[in-house]
Parts: structure tokens; sequence; C-alpha cells
């Protein structure tokens, strides 16, 4: 793998892990919450 | 100049920049605006802030602080709509440094507000520079998106506004879990709930602020070739943004957004009543609060789903879909209440709220094909119009008639039936402005060198 190649991945990881776990958390927060209205 | 780091200039990508740190960057900025969603958290610790355990007559009152999110919503499409040409010229990054000073600004701001208890220091913080942080956010990124995912444009602005419907999902039990780390017997810790969120979303703006960037001139994606024969409702022409008012391709696409936000933005903020009075005894509060909740999520979905799925099958076919099962899933609410069927109530509304958010999230790549990509976003801004007006009919119209159904001593269960029927009404209103949409006439389209991106 090329650096240009390594380095845009690791960026991509890090940008998307940015964004990607505190909306993963948000969701599992609500999903926890709407399973009230199947109990 | 020392914010030259700014210019449209110099925020081209270099050689070899992946495409995919775009829309993280968009997401940056669309899940801290998408707070707005979760505002409501506030609304009763701020009707306590002097009274503590209960409000006393000096306390803000829920009529009162409602306003505050109104005036958010307003001034979001008054600023889209006003600043989208100068969000368009001045480039992505420029648009969400400004929309991160505002926003987190308007944070600030609120936080004062509430320490010297003084809510018109409120309403212009959050309401009217938050609601600027909020029309400026929203719309920074999506031409962007669009130049850079000329295959995917849907998929791409559906990322972006996914966002926005999913801020909500992380603000709300952050401010939840916030207020009470700094409430004591004597305070209620909504000022530095309001400093925290607007620090750490004045951090993630200016990170999405550092990634994006706009590709190079001439830029296409490895492999993309465009179609030989261009599709005949994508254009491959520009249209000024001001012209794009003179079409009535805005104004037909103006209503589809209207109606289709109308009869989900009219039940969306009755969603959790009306769950509880079509199905009494069946969904209690807590049920209807995870209904809400379940809603949310598919609003969410939805907005990925549909502008994924516009790629492939054309908005004009997507738009179609909303208001076609639209219409019927509408008029199929009230059969779900009459024959006691919780699951067939919560499956109708899910496919409902998807499309919802589908339809905000479809419309950008909509625009695109009809206007073509240099003023996309300021065209969008403008459309956003729409949206506001959507918010003033759409809850005026489901509390009216359910309202006018009990005063005429209509069953609480059947009270929603009326409004459902409306809301098919508006959808059919709806197919036919999708279906009388055609090309933009050339007389319309930039001259070449007018079209062509100056950095």
């Amino acid at each position: 793998m090329s650096d240009d190649a390594s380095g845009n991945g690791l960026k991509l990881v890090l940008a998307w892990g940015f964004v990607g776990i505190p909306l993963a958390w948000g969701v599992i927060q609500t999903l926890i919450n709407a399973l009230k209205l199947f109990q | 100049m020392a914010l030259s780091f700014l210019d449209k200039k110099h925020s081209i990508a270099p050689p070899g920049y992946s495409r995919w740190l775009i829309p993280p960057a968009a997401l940056c900025v669309h899940l801290c605006i998408g707070q707005a969603y979760a505002f409501s958290v506030f609304n009763l610790p701020m009707t306590k802030l002097l009274g503590i355990t209960q409000s006393t007559p000096d306390d803000w009152k829920l009529t009162d602080l409602g306003w505050i999110f109104s005036l958010g919503i307003f001034f979001l499409g008054v600023s889209a709509a006003l600043l989208g040409r100068w969000v368009e010229e001045g480039g992505p990054r420029q648009a969400m440094f400004t929309a991160a000073l505002c926003w987190s600004g308007g944070f600030v701001l609120s936080a004062i507000g509430v320490y010297i208890h003084n809510l018109w220091v409120i309403y212009f913080g959050y309401g009217i520079l938050g609601g600027f942080g909020l029309g400026i956010g929203y719309i920074s990124p999506v031409s962007t998106l669009i130049k850079w995912f000329p295959d995917r444009p849907g998929m791409a602005t559906g990322m972006a506004i996914m966002g926005f419907g999913g801020g909500a999902f992380i603000a709300s039990p952050l401010s939840v879990w916030l207020m009470p780390q700094f409430t004591t017997a004597t305070h209620v810790g909504v000022a530095e709930t309001f400093l925290v969120m607007g620090a750490i979303y004045f951090c993630f703006m200016m990170v999405g602020s550092a990634i994006v960037r706009i590709p190079p001139p001439g830029w296409k994606p490895e492999g993309f070739v465009p179609a030989a024969e261009p599709k005949k409702l994508v254009t491959t022409q520009n249209v000024f943004v001001y012209d794009a008012l003179k079409t009535p391709q805005f104004w037909l696409i103006w209503w589809v957004l209207c109606l289709n936000v109308t009869a989900g933005i009219g039940v969306l903020g009755q969603a959790s009543a009306m769950s509880q009075e079509m199905f009494p005894g069946q969904v209690t509060a807590a049920a209807a609060a995870g209904f809400v909740g379940l809603m949310s999520l598919f609003n969410m979905g939805g907005r990925f789903f549909w502008a994924s799925t516009s790629d492939f099958i054309g908005r004009k076919n997507t738009y179609f879909i909303f208001f076609a099962l639209g219409t019927v899933l509408y008029a199929a609410v009230p059969y779900t209440g009459a024959i006691g069927s919780v699951p067939l109530f919560v499956i109708c509304y899910a496919v409902i709220f998807s499309m919802y958010g589908g339809g905000f999230a479809t419309v950008p790549a909509y625009l695109r094909d009809m206007f073509g990509t240099r003023y996309v976003g300021a065209i969008h801004g403008l459309l956003l119009t729409a949206w506001s007006m959507a918010g003033i009919f759409g809850p005026v119209l489901v509390n009216y008639i359910r309202e006018y159904n009990i005063t005429h001593g209509v069953e609480k269960a059947q009270a929603y039936n009326v409004t459902m029927y409306v809301m098919a009404v508006l959808l059919v209103i709806g197919f036919l402005c999708n279906l009388s949409l055609k090309a933009v006439h050339e007389r319309h389209h930039m001259k070449l060198e007018e079209a062509e991106d100056f950095i």
C-alpha cells in the first residue's frame, strides 16, 4: 500500500470514527427507549 | 489575511484526497445543528430556574419557551434563503466556520440569558444567532458533496441530512446527562450545560471545517463516465440562483417539499398523543415515548435510504413513491385504529416517517438535476422556506382539526381520522405537482463562462 493510500486510510478511520461513534451511541440510547413500546 | 485559510482557493483538495472524507466533514456540522430537534429537553428545567423544584410566578412559562425553537427554525429558513449565494461563492470552509461561530455563540448567549434570567437574550442567542448557524450550517456542505459525488449525489447529500436527523439522538441523552452534573439544591444547571454544549459543538464543527475540501476544477471520480446521452430530467447546464426563482420547476419542487413536510411534521408533533388516544389502554405514556423514538430512527434512516435509492430510480420516481404510498398509508391509519392493531399502526408510521425524512434528503439532488451544480446550495437555501411554511401549516392543521372534532362530540380515538384523510389529500396534490415537473427551459441556463467556478 502506498503512503498516500495508508495516510488516507487512517484519516478515513479517524474521521468516520469521530462522527460515527457519537451517532451510534445516540442511536443505541434511542433504541433502548424505543424498546419500551414492545414491553 | 489571518483568515485566508477559509477562502475557497485555500480549500481545494490536494491530489489523492479521498472524497470519503467529505461526508464526515458534513456530518460534523449536521450532527451538531441537529440538536435543534432536541431543544425541548430544556423546556421543563427552564420553567424551574427560580423555583428549583417547582415553577414560581416569576419563572418562564412553557408557551414563552416554545418561541425559542420556533425562532430558530424560522431563522434557519431566513438565513438559508438570504445567505445561500454567499455560502455558495465563499465555499464550504468559510460557511462551516461561520456556522460554528453562530451556533456555539447562540449557546453562549443563551447561557448568559439563563444566568441573568432574561428570555430576550435567549430569543436572540439561540433563536436568531443560533438560527443563522442552523441555516448556514444546513446548506454549507450540499453543493460540495454533490461535486464530489457526481455519480451518487443523492447518497452523498442523504448522508449529511441524515446527520441533521441524528443530531437529536446525541443531544438529547447528552443534555439529560449534563444537566444533573451542574444541578445543586439551589441551582438548575441549564446555563452550564449550554456552555459545555456550545464548546463541544464549536470544536466538532471546526473539525468539519478543517477537513472539508472542494474538488479541483474538472475533477471526476476514478472510472466515472458521464452518461453519453443525458437523462431528460438531469441537466448538464447551470441556472443562476435568482433565475431559478423565475422557473415553474422551482415552485413545483417548493410545493413538493412543502406538502411532503406538512403531512409529516403535522403528525410528528402529535405522534405521542395520537398513539395513546387511538389505542387507549394499549399504548402507555412510556410506550408512546418509545414510539416517538422509533419514528425518529425511521426519519433518520429514511434520509439515507431514500436519497440513495433516488440515485438508481430517479428523483421524480422517488417522490412518486412518497406521494402514492404516503396517500395509501395515511388513509390506512384510521383503519389500524378501528381494528385496534398497534403493530400495523407502527408499520404505517415507520414508512411514513422514513418518507418524511427521505423528502428532505432527496430534494438537494432533485434541485441539482433541474438546475445544475453551480448554485444548488443557494437554490436549496431558498427552497428551505417551504420547510418554514410547512412547520407552521402542519401542526396548525392537525391541532385545529383534532380540536374541531373533539368539540363536535367525536371520540378521541377517532379524532385523528379526518386529519389523516386531509393529509392524504395533500399528498395527492403533491403527486400532481411532481407529475407536472419537466426539464428547465434552456433560456434559463447560464452561459458557459458565467457558470465556471471562480476559485
